[in-house]
Protein backbone atom coordinates (compact mmCIF):
# COMPACT_ATOMS: atom_id res chain seq x y z
CA UNK A 1 0.00 0.00 0.00
CA UNK A 2 1.40 3.64 -0.88
CA UNK A 3 -0.34 6.72 0.02
CA UNK A 4 -1.16 9.17 -2.93
CA UNK A 5 -1.47 13.60 -3.80
CA UNK A 6 -3.78 15.42 -2.41
CA UNK A 7 -6.99 17.58 -4.60
CA UNK A 8 -10.11 18.15 -2.37
CA UNK A 9 -13.40 17.98 -2.78
CA UNK A 10 -13.57 20.99 -1.17
CA UNK A 11 -12.42 22.95 -4.53
CA UNK A 12 -15.53 21.71 -6.38
CA UNK A 13 -18.30 24.19 -6.59
CA UNK A 14 -21.26 23.99 -4.72
CA UNK A 15 -23.58 24.04 -7.50
CA UNK A 16 -21.58 21.61 -9.31
CA UNK A 17 -21.24 19.11 -6.75
CA UNK A 18 -24.83 19.38 -5.78
CA UNK A 19 -25.21 18.45 -9.23
CA UNK A 20 -23.39 15.94 -9.86
CA UNK A 21 -24.30 14.16 -6.20
CA UNK A 22 -28.13 14.51 -7.12
CA UNK A 23 -27.18 12.43 -10.61
CA UNK A 24 -25.45 10.33 -8.79
CA UNK A 25 -28.22 9.27 -6.31
CA UNK A 26 -30.80 9.25 -9.23
CA UNK A 27 -28.21 6.25 -11.45
CA UNK A 28 -27.71 4.91 -8.15
CA UNK A 29 -31.49 4.54 -7.49
CA UNK A 30 -32.07 3.90 -11.35
CA UNK A 31 -29.64 1.09 -11.45
CA UNK A 32 -31.04 -0.86 -8.02
CA UNK A 33 -34.65 -0.96 -10.12
CA UNK A 34 -32.71 -2.78 -12.97
CA UNK A 35 -30.53 -4.78 -10.81
CA UNK A 36 -33.51 -6.26 -8.87
CA UNK A 37 -35.74 -6.01 -12.16
CA UNK A 38 -37.35 -9.51 -10.83
CA UNK A 39 -38.90 -7.80 -7.93
CA UNK A 40 -39.16 -3.95 -8.99
CA UNK A 41 -40.60 -4.52 -12.83
CA UNK A 42 -41.92 -8.17 -13.08
CA UNK A 43 -44.56 -8.17 -10.02
CA UNK A 44 -46.18 -5.31 -11.63
CA UNK A 45 -46.63 -6.37 -15.12
CA UNK A 46 -48.16 -9.87 -13.92
CA UNK A 47 -50.40 -8.18 -11.34
CA UNK A 48 -51.59 -5.82 -14.13
CA UNK A 49 -51.94 -8.39 -16.58
CA UNK A 50 -54.59 -11.02 -13.85
CA UNK A 51 -56.09 -7.59 -13.45
CA UNK A 52 -56.81 -6.90 -17.03
CA UNK A 53 -57.85 -10.58 -17.63
CA UNK A 54 -60.30 -11.65 -14.96
CA UNK A 55 -61.65 -8.08 -14.06
CA UNK A 56 -61.45 -6.87 -17.89
CA UNK A 57 -61.88 -9.24 -20.39
CA UNK A 58 -63.96 -12.18 -18.05
CA UNK A 59 -65.84 -10.09 -15.60
CA UNK A 60 -65.86 -7.12 -17.93
CA UNK A 61 -67.56 -8.43 -20.67
CA UNK A 62 -70.86 -9.10 -18.56
CA UNK A 63 -70.98 -5.68 -16.64
CA UNK A 64 -70.85 -4.02 -20.18
CA UNK A 65 -70.06 0.26 -20.90
CA UNK A 66 -69.51 2.77 -18.37
CA UNK A 67 -70.09 6.41 -18.91
CA UNK A 68 -70.02 5.18 -22.83
CA UNK A 69 -66.77 3.27 -22.87
CA UNK A 70 -65.96 -0.60 -22.10
CA UNK A 71 -65.30 -1.65 -18.35
CA UNK A 72 -61.96 -2.36 -19.83
CA UNK A 73 -61.15 1.19 -21.18
CA UNK A 74 -62.76 2.23 -18.00
CA UNK A 75 -60.27 0.44 -15.07
CA UNK A 76 -57.12 1.13 -17.82
CA UNK A 77 -56.21 4.47 -16.44
CA UNK A 78 -57.47 3.35 -12.67
CA UNK A 79 -55.15 0.12 -12.79
CA UNK A 80 -51.94 2.27 -14.73
CA UNK A 81 -52.66 4.60 -11.70
CA UNK A 82 -52.74 2.12 -8.97
CA UNK A 83 -49.38 0.28 -10.41
CA UNK A 84 -47.68 4.21 -10.25
CA UNK A 85 -48.90 4.92 -6.84
CA UNK A 86 -47.85 0.98 -5.16
CA UNK A 87 -44.38 1.43 -7.23
CA UNK A 88 -43.50 4.85 -6.61
CA UNK A 89 -44.23 4.47 -2.98
CA UNK A 90 -42.43 0.60 -2.37
CA UNK A 91 -39.23 1.91 -4.03
CA UNK A 92 -38.82 4.74 -1.41
CA UNK A 93 -39.79 2.80 1.42
CA UNK A 94 -37.64 0.04 0.14
CA UNK A 95 -34.56 1.78 -0.78
CA UNK A 96 -34.13 4.13 2.24
CA UNK A 97 -35.48 1.66 4.71
CA UNK A 98 -32.46 -0.34 3.22
CA UNK A 99 -30.27 2.08 3.26
CA UNK A 100 -30.52 3.24 6.81
CA UNK A 101 -30.94 -0.67 7.84
CA UNK A 102 -27.50 -1.96 6.26
CA UNK A 103 -25.79 1.76 7.57
CA UNK A 104 -24.92 3.20 3.77
CA UNK A 105 -27.15 5.88 4.19
CA UNK A 106 -24.23 7.10 6.50
CA UNK A 107 -22.35 7.15 2.83
CA UNK A 108 -25.03 9.89 2.44
CA UNK A 109 -25.61 11.96 5.45
CA UNK A 110 -21.21 12.29 5.78
CA UNK A 111 -21.17 13.85 1.81
CA UNK A 112 -21.24 17.90 1.68
CA UNK A 113 -24.89 17.37 0.20
CA UNK A 114 -28.37 19.31 1.57
CA UNK A 115 -30.95 17.56 2.94
CA UNK A 116 -33.30 18.30 -0.10
CA UNK A 117 -31.23 17.13 -2.21
CA UNK A 118 -31.09 13.76 -0.88
CA UNK A 119 -34.81 14.00 -0.62
CA UNK A 120 -35.35 15.23 -4.00
CA UNK A 121 -32.47 12.10 -5.69
CA UNK A 122 -34.87 9.57 -3.58
CA UNK A 123 -38.13 11.06 -5.06
CA UNK A 124 -36.90 11.52 -8.33
CA UNK A 125 -36.15 7.03 -7.59
CA UNK A 126 -39.21 6.58 -6.71
CA UNK A 127 -40.41 8.76 -10.22
CA UNK A 128 -38.68 6.96 -12.19
CA UNK A 129 -39.52 3.31 -11.12
CA UNK A 130 -43.30 4.64 -10.80
CA UNK A 131 -43.48 5.99 -14.36
CA UNK A 132 -41.31 2.89 -15.69
CA UNK A 133 -43.80 0.38 -14.27
CA UNK A 134 -46.77 2.91 -15.44
CA UNK A 135 -45.49 2.55 -18.73
CA UNK A 136 -45.17 -1.33 -18.45
CA UNK A 137 -48.81 -1.80 -17.66
CA UNK A 138 -49.90 1.03 -20.41
CA UNK A 139 -48.06 -1.36 -23.34
CA UNK A 140 -49.81 -4.65 -21.12
CA UNK A 141 -53.77 -2.50 -21.68
CA UNK A 142 -52.91 -1.98 -25.46
CA UNK A 143 -52.80 -6.04 -25.66
CA UNK A 144 -56.76 -5.79 -24.47
CA UNK A 145 -58.06 -2.55 -25.12
CA UNK A 146 -57.42 0.47 -26.95
CA UNK A 147 -56.56 3.53 -25.42
CA UNK A 148 -56.99 7.25 -26.26
CA UNK A 149 -56.07 10.36 -24.70
CA UNK A 150 -58.01 13.02 -24.71
CA UNK A 151 -56.00 15.43 -22.52
CA UNK A 152 -52.46 14.43 -22.32
CA UNK A 153 -51.33 17.65 -20.13
CA UNK A 154 -53.85 16.73 -17.39
CA UNK A 155 -52.43 12.65 -17.91
CA UNK A 156 -48.82 13.98 -17.45
CA UNK A 157 -49.92 16.17 -14.73
CA UNK A 158 -51.50 13.19 -12.49
CA UNK A 159 -49.34 10.93 -13.06
CA UNK A 160 -45.87 12.86 -12.43
CA UNK A 161 -47.88 14.79 -8.96
CA UNK A 162 -49.39 11.25 -7.96
CA UNK A 163 -45.86 9.45 -8.42
CA UNK A 164 -44.30 12.21 -6.07
CA UNK A 165 -46.92 12.00 -3.88
CA UNK A 166 -46.40 8.49 -3.25
CA UNK A 167 -42.74 8.49 -3.41
CA UNK A 168 -42.71 11.55 -0.71
CA UNK A 169 -45.65 9.43 1.33
CA UNK A 170 -42.90 5.98 0.67
CA UNK A 171 -39.59 8.37 2.23
CA UNK A 172 -41.83 10.08 5.79
CA UNK A 173 -42.51 5.61 6.35
CA UNK A 174 -39.16 4.43 5.68
CA UNK A 175 -37.85 8.07 7.84
CA UNK A 176 -39.76 6.42 10.83
CA UNK A 177 -39.63 2.61 10.82
CA UNK A 178 -37.52 0.85 12.60
CA UNK A 179 -38.10 -2.77 11.47
CA UNK A 180 -39.48 -4.62 7.67
CA UNK A 181 -42.76 -4.73 9.51
CA UNK A 182 -43.06 -1.21 9.41
CA UNK A 183 -42.19 -0.74 6.01
CA UNK A 184 -45.09 -3.46 4.90
CA UNK A 185 -47.91 -2.06 7.40
CA UNK A 186 -48.67 1.30 5.62
CA UNK A 187 -48.92 -0.82 1.83
CA UNK A 188 -50.93 -3.56 3.01
CA UNK A 189 -53.17 -2.23 5.47
CA UNK A 190 -53.91 1.47 4.10
CA UNK A 191 -52.72 2.37 0.87
CA UNK A 192 -53.94 -1.06 -0.85
CA UNK A 193 -57.62 -0.37 0.60
CA UNK A 194 -57.22 3.13 -0.31
CA UNK A 195 -56.46 2.61 -3.98
CA UNK A 196 -59.22 -0.30 -4.33
CA UNK A 197 -61.68 1.76 -3.32
CA UNK A 198 -60.44 4.55 -4.84
CA UNK A 199 -62.59 4.59 -7.87
CA UNK A 200 -60.01 2.60 -9.68
CA UNK A 201 -62.65 -0.37 -10.62
CA UNK A 202 -65.62 1.50 -10.42
CA UNK A 203 -67.42 5.27 -10.67
CA UNK A 204 -68.73 6.18 -7.28
CA UNK A 205 -71.85 7.43 -8.84
CA UNK A 206 -72.73 3.46 -8.58
CA UNK A 207 -72.13 4.12 -4.80
CA UNK A 208 -75.24 5.35 -2.18
CA UNK A 209 -74.75 8.93 -1.55
CA UNK A 210 -73.11 8.07 2.21
CA UNK A 211 -70.75 6.03 0.27
CA UNK A 212 -69.98 8.76 -1.87
CA UNK A 213 -69.45 11.48 0.53
CA UNK A 214 -66.92 8.92 2.58
CA UNK A 215 -65.38 8.31 -0.86
CA UNK A 216 -64.68 11.62 -1.50
CA UNK A 217 -62.46 11.85 1.71
CA UNK A 218 -60.36 9.44 0.33
CA UNK A 219 -57.54 11.41 -1.59
CA UNK A 220 -56.76 8.54 -4.30
CA UNK A 221 -60.31 9.30 -5.96
CA UNK A 222 -59.21 12.48 -7.13
CA UNK A 223 -55.73 11.15 -8.51
CA UNK A 224 -57.32 8.77 -10.23
CA UNK A 225 -60.05 10.72 -11.30
CA UNK A 226 -57.87 12.84 -12.79
CA UNK A 227 -55.79 11.15 -14.48
CA UNK A 228 -58.88 9.22 -16.23
CA UNK A 229 -60.11 12.27 -17.12
CA UNK A 230 -56.84 12.96 -19.03
CA UNK A 231 -57.36 9.26 -21.42
CA UNK A 232 -61.45 9.27 -21.19
CA UNK A 233 -62.53 12.98 -20.89
CA UNK A 234 -64.33 11.37 -17.31
CA UNK A 235 -63.96 12.15 -14.31
CA UNK A 236 -66.16 11.97 -10.76
CA UNK A 237 -64.53 14.53 -9.28
CA UNK A 238 -63.91 18.68 -9.82
CA UNK A 239 -60.94 18.49 -11.73
CA UNK A 240 -59.27 22.05 -10.38
CA UNK A 241 -59.68 20.70 -6.74
CA UNK A 242 -58.03 17.81 -7.70
CA UNK A 243 -54.99 18.98 -9.10
CA UNK A 244 -54.75 21.68 -6.16
CA UNK A 245 -55.08 18.86 -3.73
CA UNK A 246 -52.22 17.22 -5.33
CA UNK A 247 -49.60 20.21 -5.72
CA UNK A 248 -50.32 21.24 -2.12
CA UNK A 249 -49.84 17.89 -1.07
CA UNK A 250 -46.29 17.46 -2.99
CA UNK A 251 -45.20 20.65 -1.70
CA UNK A 252 -46.55 19.78 1.82
CA UNK A 253 -45.04 16.17 2.21
CA UNK A 254 -41.72 17.32 0.51
CA UNK A 255 -41.58 20.35 3.36
CA UNK A 256 -41.99 17.74 5.80
CA UNK A 257 -39.33 15.16 4.39
CA UNK A 258 -36.61 17.57 4.31
CA UNK A 259 -37.82 18.67 7.94
CA UNK A 260 -37.39 15.28 9.38
CA UNK A 261 -33.83 15.03 7.90
CA UNK A 262 -32.38 18.44 8.97
CA UNK A 263 -33.98 17.24 12.77
CA UNK A 264 -32.64 13.84 12.12
CA UNK A 265 -35.45 11.65 12.89
CA UNK A 266 -34.64 8.11 12.31
CA UNK A 267 -31.44 8.81 10.47
CA UNK A 268 -28.83 10.63 13.09
CA UNK A 269 -28.93 10.23 16.63
CA UNK B 1 -4.13 26.48 10.89
CA UNK B 2 -6.88 24.02 12.65
CA UNK B 3 -7.41 21.19 11.09
CA UNK B 4 -10.32 20.07 13.68
CA UNK B 5 -11.38 22.40 16.76
CA UNK B 6 -13.84 21.82 19.20
CA UNK B 7 -15.16 23.99 21.30
CA UNK B 8 -17.38 23.14 24.60
CA UNK B 9 -18.90 20.14 22.53
CA UNK B 10 -21.76 18.02 24.41
CA UNK B 11 -23.97 15.17 23.77
CA UNK B 12 -26.76 13.90 25.87
CA UNK B 13 -28.68 11.47 24.68
CA UNK B 14 -32.54 10.86 24.78
CA UNK B 15 -32.30 8.44 27.35
CA UNK B 16 -30.17 10.76 29.34
CA UNK B 17 -27.05 9.45 28.91
CA UNK B 18 -24.18 12.05 28.91
CA UNK B 19 -21.77 11.05 26.44
CA UNK B 20 -19.35 14.36 25.76
CA UNK B 21 -19.30 16.90 28.47
CA UNK B 22 -17.97 19.66 27.17
CA UNK B 23 -14.92 18.68 25.59
CA UNK B 24 -12.12 21.44 23.74
CA UNK B 25 -9.58 19.80 21.03
CA UNK B 26 -7.49 20.80 18.43
CA UNK B 27 -5.86 19.24 15.80
CA UNK B 28 -3.39 21.06 14.10
CA UNK B 29 -3.12 20.90 10.16
CA UNK B 30 -1.03 17.86 9.25
CA UNK B 31 -0.74 15.86 12.50
CA UNK B 32 -1.37 12.56 13.15
CA UNK B 33 -3.38 12.48 15.98
CA UNK B 34 -4.60 9.56 18.37
CA UNK B 35 -7.69 9.76 20.21
CA UNK B 36 -8.16 7.27 22.58
CA UNK B 37 -10.57 6.40 25.76
CA UNK B 38 -12.23 3.49 27.30
CA UNK B 39 -15.02 2.14 25.43
CA UNK B 40 -18.20 4.12 26.21
CA UNK B 41 -15.85 7.41 26.46
CA UNK B 42 -17.63 9.16 24.03
CA UNK B 43 -14.62 8.75 20.92
CA UNK B 44 -17.27 7.50 18.78
CA UNK B 45 -20.07 10.34 19.30
CA UNK B 46 -17.23 12.70 19.22
CA UNK B 47 -16.27 11.51 15.38
CA UNK B 48 -20.22 11.12 15.02
CA UNK B 49 -21.22 14.39 15.97
CA UNK B 50 -18.00 15.62 13.56
CA UNK B 51 -19.25 13.96 10.42
CA UNK B 52 -22.79 15.04 11.06
CA UNK B 53 -23.96 11.29 12.22
CA UNK B 54 -25.29 12.74 15.30
CA UNK B 55 -26.82 16.01 15.88
CA UNK B 56 -24.51 17.69 18.84
CA UNK B 57 -26.52 19.41 22.30
CA UNK B 58 -24.53 22.27 22.42
CA UNK B 59 -20.75 23.42 20.83
CA UNK B 60 -18.82 24.18 18.42
CA UNK B 61 -17.25 21.97 15.53
CA UNK B 62 -14.92 23.90 12.92
CA UNK B 63 -13.17 21.61 10.48
CA UNK B 64 -10.35 23.95 8.59
CA UNK B 65 -12.30 26.50 10.09
CA UNK B 66 -15.84 25.44 8.67
CA UNK B 67 -18.10 25.72 11.25
CA UNK B 68 -20.48 22.92 11.15
CA UNK B 69 -23.24 25.56 11.86
CA UNK B 70 -23.00 28.05 9.05
CA UNK B 71 -20.74 26.35 6.32
CA UNK B 72 -21.86 22.57 6.68
CA UNK B 73 -21.34 21.44 3.23
CA UNK B 74 -17.83 22.67 3.18
CA UNK B 75 -16.51 21.20 6.38
CA UNK B 76 -17.88 18.02 5.13
CA UNK B 77 -15.91 18.59 1.71
CA UNK B 78 -12.71 18.46 3.87
CA UNK B 79 -13.50 15.56 6.02
CA UNK B 80 -13.16 11.88 5.04
CA UNK B 81 -14.43 9.11 7.58
CA UNK B 82 -13.38 5.55 7.76
CA UNK B 83 -16.69 4.32 10.46
CA UNK B 84 -15.84 1.31 13.35
CA UNK B 85 -18.82 -0.56 11.47
CA UNK B 86 -18.98 -1.41 7.92
CA UNK B 87 -21.35 0.97 6.37
CA UNK B 88 -21.24 0.03 2.13
CA UNK B 89 -24.02 -1.65 0.55
CA UNK B 90 -22.87 -5.36 0.92
CA UNK B 91 -24.68 -5.20 -2.59
CA UNK B 92 -22.82 -3.59 -4.81
CA UNK B 93 -19.56 -3.88 -6.45
CA UNK B 94 -16.72 -2.73 -5.28
CA UNK B 95 -16.11 -0.42 -7.97
CA UNK B 96 -19.66 0.57 -7.99
CA UNK B 97 -19.59 1.59 -3.58
CA UNK B 98 -16.11 3.92 -5.09
CA UNK B 99 -17.77 5.83 -7.89
CA UNK B 100 -21.35 6.70 -6.37
CA UNK B 101 -19.18 8.08 -3.21
CA UNK B 102 -17.21 10.16 -5.56
CA UNK B 103 -19.87 11.37 -6.98
CA UNK B 104 -21.46 12.34 -3.65
CA UNK B 105 -18.91 14.70 -3.13
CA UNK B 106 -19.56 15.80 -6.41
CA UNK B 107 -16.21 14.46 -8.43
CA UNK B 108 -17.37 13.94 -11.91
CA UNK B 109 -17.97 9.99 -13.28
CA UNK B 110 -14.97 9.80 -15.66
CA UNK B 111 -12.45 11.62 -12.99
CA UNK B 112 -14.11 9.12 -9.89
CA UNK B 113 -13.06 6.15 -12.32
CA UNK B 114 -9.77 7.37 -12.67
CA UNK B 115 -9.64 7.92 -8.58
CA UNK B 116 -11.24 4.23 -7.84
CA UNK B 117 -8.69 2.72 -9.52
CA UNK B 118 -5.74 4.36 -8.52
CA UNK B 119 -6.81 3.71 -4.48
CA UNK B 120 -7.88 0.01 -5.52
CA UNK B 121 -4.32 -0.54 -6.48
CA UNK B 122 -2.75 1.77 -3.82
CA UNK B 123 -4.93 -0.72 -0.95
CA UNK B 124 -4.03 -4.55 -3.07
CA UNK B 125 -8.29 -4.35 -3.99
CA UNK B 126 -8.07 -3.60 -8.09
CA UNK B 127 -8.61 -7.17 -8.41
CA UNK B 128 -11.73 -7.04 -6.36
CA UNK B 129 -12.91 -4.27 -7.93
CA UNK B 130 -15.94 -6.53 -9.59
CA UNK B 131 -16.66 -8.39 -6.47
CA UNK B 132 -19.85 -7.50 -4.44
CA UNK B 133 -18.63 -6.17 -1.73
CA UNK B 134 -20.44 -8.94 1.12
CA UNK B 135 -18.18 -11.44 -0.32
CA UNK B 136 -14.61 -9.86 0.85
CA UNK B 137 -12.84 -10.36 3.33
CA UNK B 138 -12.60 -8.35 7.02
CA UNK B 139 -8.82 -6.92 6.24
CA UNK B 140 -10.12 -6.41 2.34
CA UNK B 141 -14.14 -4.72 3.67
CA UNK B 142 -11.76 -2.28 6.14
CA UNK B 143 -9.64 -1.41 3.19
CA UNK B 144 -12.25 -0.39 1.09
CA UNK B 145 -13.90 1.44 3.82
CA UNK B 146 -10.37 3.74 3.72
CA UNK B 147 -10.70 3.80 -0.05
CA UNK B 148 -14.21 5.10 0.37
CA UNK B 149 -13.04 7.40 2.94
CA UNK B 150 -10.14 8.71 0.32
CA UNK B 151 -11.60 9.00 -3.16
CA UNK B 152 -12.71 12.83 -2.49
CA UNK B 153 -9.24 13.31 -1.11
CA UNK B 154 -9.73 15.12 2.37
CA UNK B 155 -8.15 17.07 4.25
CA UNK B 156 -8.51 15.36 7.43
CA UNK B 157 -9.26 11.90 7.57
CA UNK B 158 -10.57 10.75 10.64
CA UNK B 159 -10.29 6.40 11.11
CA UNK B 160 -12.44 5.63 14.04
CA UNK B 161 -10.09 1.81 14.84
CA UNK B 162 -9.57 1.07 11.16
CA UNK B 163 -7.52 -2.37 12.16
CA UNK B 164 -10.12 -4.14 14.43
CA UNK B 165 -9.84 -7.26 13.54
CA UNK B 166 -7.81 -7.27 10.66
CA UNK B 167 -4.18 -9.56 10.34
CA UNK B 168 -1.09 -8.57 11.75
CA UNK B 169 0.87 -8.01 8.65
CA UNK B 170 -2.47 -6.12 7.08
CA UNK B 171 -2.66 -3.64 10.03
CA UNK B 172 1.76 -3.26 9.40
CA UNK B 173 0.73 -2.64 5.84
CA UNK B 174 -2.17 -0.24 6.71
CA UNK B 175 0.00 1.38 9.25
CA UNK B 176 3.09 2.44 6.64
CA UNK B 177 -0.01 3.69 3.77
CA UNK B 178 -1.56 5.68 6.62
CA UNK B 179 2.18 7.02 7.60
CA UNK B 180 2.84 8.18 3.65
CA UNK B 181 -1.06 9.14 3.42
CA UNK B 182 -0.12 11.40 6.30
CA UNK B 183 3.33 12.41 5.09
CA UNK B 184 1.71 13.49 1.81
CA UNK B 185 -0.29 16.44 4.02
CA UNK B 186 -3.12 14.27 4.96
CA UNK B 187 -3.85 15.12 8.42
CA UNK B 188 -5.27 11.96 10.55
CA UNK B 189 -7.39 11.34 13.34
CA UNK B 190 -6.90 7.75 14.73
CA UNK B 191 -8.64 5.88 17.54
CA UNK B 192 -7.68 2.23 18.17
CA UNK B 193 -7.64 -0.45 20.72
CA UNK B 194 -3.84 -1.17 19.36
CA UNK B 195 -2.03 1.29 21.36
CA UNK B 196 1.40 0.21 19.67
CA UNK B 197 -0.52 1.49 17.10
CA UNK B 198 -1.20 4.94 18.35
CA UNK B 199 2.77 5.10 20.01
CA UNK B 200 4.21 4.43 16.44
CA UNK B 201 2.28 6.30 14.42
CA UNK B 202 0.89 9.40 16.17
CA UNK B 203 2.19 12.80 17.31
CA UNK B 204 -0.72 14.18 19.71
CA UNK B 205 -2.37 12.43 21.97
CA UNK B 206 -5.94 13.20 23.45
CA UNK B 207 -7.40 10.80 25.83
CA UNK B 208 -11.29 10.80 26.81
CA UNK B 209 -12.47 8.97 29.62
CA UNK B 210 -15.84 9.54 30.44
CA UNK B 211 -17.05 12.38 27.84
CA UNK B 212 -13.67 14.48 29.23
CA UNK B 213 -10.76 15.65 27.92
CA UNK B 214 -7.70 13.73 30.62
CA UNK B 215 -4.96 14.13 28.92
CA UNK B 216 -3.71 16.23 25.48
CA UNK B 217 -0.13 16.67 24.47
CA UNK B 218 2.40 15.50 22.52
CA UNK B 219 2.94 11.81 22.68
CA UNK B 220 6.10 11.85 23.68
CA UNK B 221 5.31 14.24 26.41
CA UNK B 222 2.60 12.42 27.64
CA UNK B 223 4.52 9.37 27.47
CA UNK B 224 6.99 10.96 29.75
CA UNK B 225 4.61 10.96 32.33
CA UNK B 226 5.23 7.42 32.74
CA UNK B 227 7.43 7.30 36.35
CA UNK B 228 8.02 3.45 35.75
CA UNK B 229 7.56 0.58 33.40
CA UNK B 230 7.64 -3.31 34.22
CA UNK B 231 10.02 -5.58 32.63
CA UNK B 232 9.75 -9.41 32.30
CA UNK B 233 13.04 -11.21 32.11
CA UNK B 234 13.68 -14.17 30.81
CA UNK B 235 15.78 -16.18 32.64
CA UNK B 236 18.83 -19.26 31.51
CA UNK B 237 17.93 -21.06 34.55
CA UNK B 238 13.57 -21.39 35.96
CA UNK B 239 14.05 -20.19 39.97
CA UNK B 240 11.90 -21.36 42.66
CA UNK B 241 11.11 -18.08 44.13
CA UNK B 242 11.93 -14.12 42.90
CA UNK B 243 14.93 -13.29 44.64
CA UNK B 244 15.19 -10.08 46.51
CA UNK B 245 16.72 -7.07 45.28
CA UNK B 246 16.95 -3.82 47.73
CA UNK B 247 14.73 -1.21 46.19
CA UNK B 248 13.26 -3.36 43.46
CA UNK B 249 10.14 -4.98 43.43
CA UNK B 250 10.64 -8.55 41.63
CA UNK B 251 7.92 -10.86 40.68
CA UNK B 252 8.77 -14.50 39.46
CA UNK B 253 5.72 -14.26 37.06
CA UNK B 254 6.33 -18.05 35.68
CA UNK B 255 9.47 -20.29 36.86
CA UNK B 256 11.59 -19.15 33.52
CA UNK B 257 10.59 -15.50 33.81
CA UNK B 258 10.73 -12.68 36.78
CA UNK B 259 9.02 -9.51 36.19
CA UNK B 260 10.33 -6.02 37.18
CA UNK B 261 8.98 -2.65 37.96
CA UNK B 262 11.69 -0.20 37.20
CA UNK B 263 11.16 3.70 38.21
CA UNK B 264 13.25 6.46 36.29
CA UNK B 265 15.31 7.05 39.11
CA UNK B 266 16.66 3.21 38.90
CA UNK B 267 18.65 1.73 35.77
CA UNK B 268 18.65 -1.45 34.05
CA UNK B 269 22.15 -2.05 34.29
CA UNK B 270 22.14 -2.14 38.49
CA UNK B 271 19.70 -4.82 38.73
CA UNK B 272 21.58 -6.97 35.59
CA UNK B 273 24.75 -6.68 38.33
CA UNK B 274 22.87 -7.45 41.06
CA UNK B 275 20.90 -10.57 39.69
CA UNK B 276 24.21 -11.39 37.89
CA UNK B 277 26.39 -11.20 41.32
CA UNK B 278 23.14 -14.24 42.77
CA UNK B 279 24.24 -16.39 39.67
CA UNK B 280 21.00 -15.77 37.63
CA UNK B 281 21.36 -15.17 33.42
CA UNK B 282 18.64 -12.82 31.88
CA UNK B 283 18.86 -14.49 28.07
CA UNK B 284 16.30 -11.74 27.07
CA UNK B 285 14.19 -8.79 28.29
CA UNK B 286 10.44 -7.32 27.24
CA UNK B 287 8.20 -4.45 27.91
CA UNK B 288 5.26 -6.09 29.55
CA UNK B 289 3.19 -4.07 28.42
CA UNK B 290 3.36 -1.40 25.56
CA UNK B 291 4.47 2.21 27.06
CA UNK B 292 1.04 3.96 26.27
CA UNK B 293 -0.87 0.95 26.84
CA UNK B 294 0.65 1.08 31.11
CA UNK B 295 0.13 4.79 30.92
CA UNK B 296 -3.99 4.84 29.48
CA UNK B 297 -4.39 2.04 32.19
CA UNK B 298 -2.53 3.92 34.62
CA UNK B 299 -4.66 7.42 34.45
CA UNK B 300 -7.92 5.37 33.81
CA UNK B 301 -7.20 2.64 36.93
CA UNK B 302 -6.77 6.43 38.54
CA UNK B 303 -10.08 7.47 37.98
CA UNK B 304 -11.79 3.97 38.72
CA UNK B 305 -10.02 4.52 42.12
CA UNK B 306 -10.79 7.81 42.74
CA UNK B 307 -14.31 6.98 41.75
CA UNK B 308 -15.00 3.59 43.22
CA UNK B 309 -15.91 2.73 39.76
CA UNK B 310 -15.24 -1.33 37.88
CA UNK B 311 -12.25 -0.50 35.45
CA UNK B 312 -12.94 -0.90 31.38
CA UNK B 313 -11.75 -4.73 30.65
CA UNK B 314 -10.27 -3.39 27.18
CA UNK B 315 -8.79 0.36 26.54
CA UNK B 316 -9.41 1.99 23.28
Amino acid sequence: MSAGSQATAASVPRGERRWVGFRTIVIREFSRIIRIWGQTLVPPAITATLYFIIFGSLIGRRIGDMGGVTYMQYIAPGLIMMSVITNSYGNVVSSFFGAKFGRHLEELLVAPLPNWLIVLGYITGGVVRGLLVGLLVTAIALFFTQLHVEHIAAVLAAVLLTSVIFSLLGFVNAVFAKNFDQISFVPTFILTPMTYLGGVFYSITMLPDWAQHVSKANPILYMVNAFRYGFLGLSDVNLAASFALMTVAAAALFGLCVWLMEKGTGTRE
Amino acid sequence: MKALSLRQLSKTYRNGVQALKGIDLDVEQGDFFALLGPNGAGKTTAIGIIASLVNKTAGQVQVFGHDIDTDLETAKACLGLVPQEINFNQFEKVSTILVNQAGFYGIPRAVAKERMEMWLRKLQLWEKRDAISRSLSGGMKRRLMIARALIHEPKLLILDEPTAGVDIEVRRSMWEFLRELNESGTTIILTTHYLEEAENLCRHIAIIDEGRIIEHDRMATVLRKLHSEVFVLNLRQPLAGAPELPGYALKLADDGSIEVEVTKAQNLNDIFAALSARGIEVVSMRNKANRLEELFLRLVEGRDAATGEAKPAVPA
